[in-house]
């Protein structure tokens, strides 16, 4: 009888415990999800893939990153869907190109969003183009010369400098967003900062043989990488920046080639590949496929693997 | 710029601060060279700072486009001969035989301020006159998905009613856009949106006004509002490559001595008038990259319900009551750069009319028949800027009418050239 009873209240008390142990745990998350609400990761809206890394290396899981473009989608040719628009309404941070390489679909977005945070000019609208030296500012605006932008060349990513000054930017921004977690951006800011500069030194010394090198590109979208790495462009495959070209256009520069023969031709990987590959089959030389944005191929997962791949395939098509 | 300037000139009296100073001891020179250093620093700062942002529609302020357009039109029937069924709807298909110009489409926008932009758009008749086809404040700055719009604007319900003729994929609107909105219905008044904070887009809003446009009649010497607008979309991505939106809308409005003509007599009506709508788009691109082949399909449908009282033949008077409807189909495919082609379907329900006793000898109730119309387009953009289009249509939108129609058409666009809503 005693040891029923006694039974009985083991078995009342371990059942006790375990609702206790339930309570508990609810309670624990409960205030788990409360407590992450307070500290709630920043909500970016990175508009291509390389400042979704590039916020990435910096916020780490401070932020909440949405990438509103594929590496695989022609920059200006997006729409401003109505995905875009309710990732943008509960935005805190823009982070995008500018130089109107996102005219055709930001305005309608950031008007749309009914975010007051992101419209340009506030904190929480950041344009990298505004930290790099441009190139290509046109002295001269006139649609008859094609897709011109007037603030200069909008394809700033393809140098990896670039990302230095910007990141010191954007850390600043994050910074100003988000007082709280000052150091640990400060400490993201260094550890990017250390590991960039030693990665430009591995890739300029890794692309020694690229310097001087004869190439043509497809679409004018490649300044910054040629300045960078001293390839030398001797044609575009555009008759206009933007405006497809025809066969008589791309035999005007076959033609070309025979005063200023090239190595290889360049393409971004969204580009389509039939005027490349035309021209690389008649002119005997290689077509390189750079991923220009983190994800335009499958070896670029993030933005050190990107630089790593682009180089690795220009010095592939010198052979 | 100015700033750099400034600095410059200080730096440069600074300086020759310093050689006037000949007699200057180590301990000044050492100040001045801190100076200086302090101010080369300063300048430093300025040029590295920011430069004012770039581009979008600040690089014109006011952002200035014009549009031009004009078509040739080759049919066999009578474009004033409305869509059987529709005598007392709108009838403006915009096209005459031969070549024409269309209107040309003038807009100026900017912001105005921190909190308000002001767009507008005039459209310039080629017969002549100007006519304010937009002109609305628009507030962004309210934040917590609010956005309020105030002026005279193209209503937000439906897909296409918002986007201007030069967007559209077609020369014409669908029917059930002429005749039930008179192609597009814009009115003077206010409306007010909001986005729900959730990662797919719910936008819900509603609109007030005058009620000056088809199927309003303008009021005149009335306080309070002519017509009403609720509306909410729906949109989303499924994956990368598929993007859609959906929307549901509801219009009321109360029309007032309404005159139309049928053959030669005049009738006049007035009444409620009730319309409820659904509408969706769906666009397909492969890796969602737009530059090469896209496609596009979307749908309308509209539902009128109107009742009140009918004169005939400004004589007379009695009930009136039916119920109209229309929709279209169409789709749109980009199969290579800059070429696209579409095929469009279009049908309208006339409905059956209840009609009074006094009148039921006088207007007809039912045509049993239903008008429709099948347009195919193709169309060929060099630029963003410039659109060439060919587009042909088998009409069957009037009893006993058929009609073969060939149209060409061109709409190019100058200036500023704002972005396109999805």
């Amino acid at each position: 009888m005693k040891t029923k009873q006694s039974g009985v209240s083991v078995q009342t008390n371990a059942r006790i415990s375990e609702r206790y142990a339930v309570a508990k745990k609810i309670l624990y998350t409960f205030l788990l999800l409360l407590s992450s609400n307070v500290h709630a990761a920043l909500n970016v809206f990175a508009c291509e893939p390389e400042w979704a890394a590039l916020t990435q290396q910096l916020a780490g899981d401070k932020a909440n990153i949405y990438t509103a473009t594929g590496a695989l989608q022609d920059p200006h040719q997006v729409q401003a869907r109505p995905s875009l628009i309710a990732r943008a309404r509960s935005a805190q941070l823009l982070v995008c190109t500018g130089a109107e390489l996102e005219v055709g679909w930001m305005p309608v977005v950031l008007r749309e969003s009914g975010n007051s945070k992101i419209q340009p000019g506030s904190n929480g609208h950041f344009e990298a183009a505004q930290y790099v030296v441009m190139l290509e500012v046109p002295t001269r605006l006139d649609r008859a010369d094609g897709d011109v932008h007037a603030a200069g060349n909008p394809h700033i990513q393809t140098d990896a400098r670039n990302f230095l000054p910007i990141a010191e930017a954007l850390s600043k921004r994050l910074i100003q967003l988000d007082p709280a977690n000052t150091v640990y951006y400060q400490q993201q800011l260094a550890t990017f900062n250390q590991q960039w500069r030693a990665a430009i030194t591995r890739w300029e010394k890794q692309a020694t043989p690229l310097k001087g090198m004869p190439v043509i590109v497809q679409h004018r979208g490649f300044p910054y990488l040629n300045n960078w790495l001293g390839l030398k462009q001797v044609a575009e495959l555009e008759p206009k920046p933007g405006m497809e070209p025809s066969a008589s256009y791309l035999g005007s520069v076959l033609n070309g080639l025979q005063q200023n023969p090239a190595r290889m031709v360049l393409r971004a990987a969204y580009q389509d590949g039939r005027p490349s590959e035309w021209i690389a089959e008649r002119a005997h030389i290689t077509t390189v496929i750079v991923p220009y944005s983190v994800g335009g191929t499958s070896q670029a997962t993030d933005l050190f693997a990107m630089f790593d791949d682009t180089i690795q395939r220009l010095l592939a098509g010198l052979k | 710029m100015f700033g750099n300037i400034f600095w410059r000139v200080a730096v440069a009296a600074l300086l020759s601060h310093s050689f006037n100073a000949f007699a200057a001891n180590d301990a000044e020179l050492q100040t001045i060279r801190e100076q200086l250093q302090g101010l080369e620093q300063r300048i430093a700062q300025q040029s590295s700072t920011a430069p004012a942002a770039n581009g979008g529609e600040g690089a014109f302020n006011p952002a200035i486009s014009l549009i031009l357009s004009g078509i040739y039109g080759s049919f066999r029937q009578a474009p004033t001969v409305p869509a059987t069924g529709f005598a007392m709807n709108a009838n403006n298909n915009g096209y005459t035989r031969g070549f024409s110009l269309k209107e040309s489409e003038l807009s100026i926008a900017a912001n105005i301020d921190p909190q308000f932009r002001g767009v507008s758009t005039f459209s310039l008749d080629p017969a002549g006159g100007v006519s304010v086809e937009n002109a609305f404040v628009q507030n962004s700055a309210l934040g917590n998905g609010f956005n309020f719009k105030f002026g005279r604007f193209f209503s937000s319900l439906g897909y296409l009613n918002e986007q201007h003729a030069h967007a559209w994929d077609f020369v014409d609107q669908p029917l059930v856009y002429r005749v039930l909105w008179d192609n597009q219905i814009g009115d003077d008044g206010v409306q007010l949106k909001w986005l729900a904070p959730t990662d797919m887009f719910i936008e819900i809003g509603g609109e007030m006004g005058r009620g000056r446009g088809f199927p309003g009649t303008d009021r005149q010497n009335k306080n309070g509002a002519g017509a009403g607008v609720l509306f909410a979309h729906f949109g989303d991505d499924i994956g990368i490559e598929h993007s859609w939106r959906a929307g549901v809308s509801l219009h009321q409005t109360r029309r007032e001595n309404a005159l139309s003509t049928v053959g030669a007599v005049s009738n006049s009506f007035s009444g409620d008038s009730q319309t409820a709508g659904l509408d969706f788009v769906w666009k397909y691109a492969r890796n969602g990259n737009n530059r090469e082949r896209y496609l596009k399909l979307q749908g309308e449908y509209f539902q009128r319900k109107e009742s009140g009282l009918l004169t005939y033949n400004l004589a007379t008077t009695d009930s009136y009551a039916v119920t109209q409807s229309g929709w279209y189909l169409q789709s749109v495919y980009q199969f290579m750069s800059n070429w696209r082609t579409g095929l469009r379907y279009d049908r309208l329900d006339p409905g059956v009319a209840a009609v009074g006793v006094l009148n039921a000898g006088n207007v007809s109730s039912d045509y049993a028949f239903n008008p429709s119309r099948l347009s195919w387009m193709v169309d060929y953009s060099p630029s963003e800027f410039s659109r060439l289009r060919l587009q042909l249509v088998r009409d069957n939108s009037r009893q006993g009418l058929p009609d073969n129609q060939l149209f060409v058409q061109y709409i190019m666009s100058l200036g500023a050239h704002g972005a396109h809503q999805f």
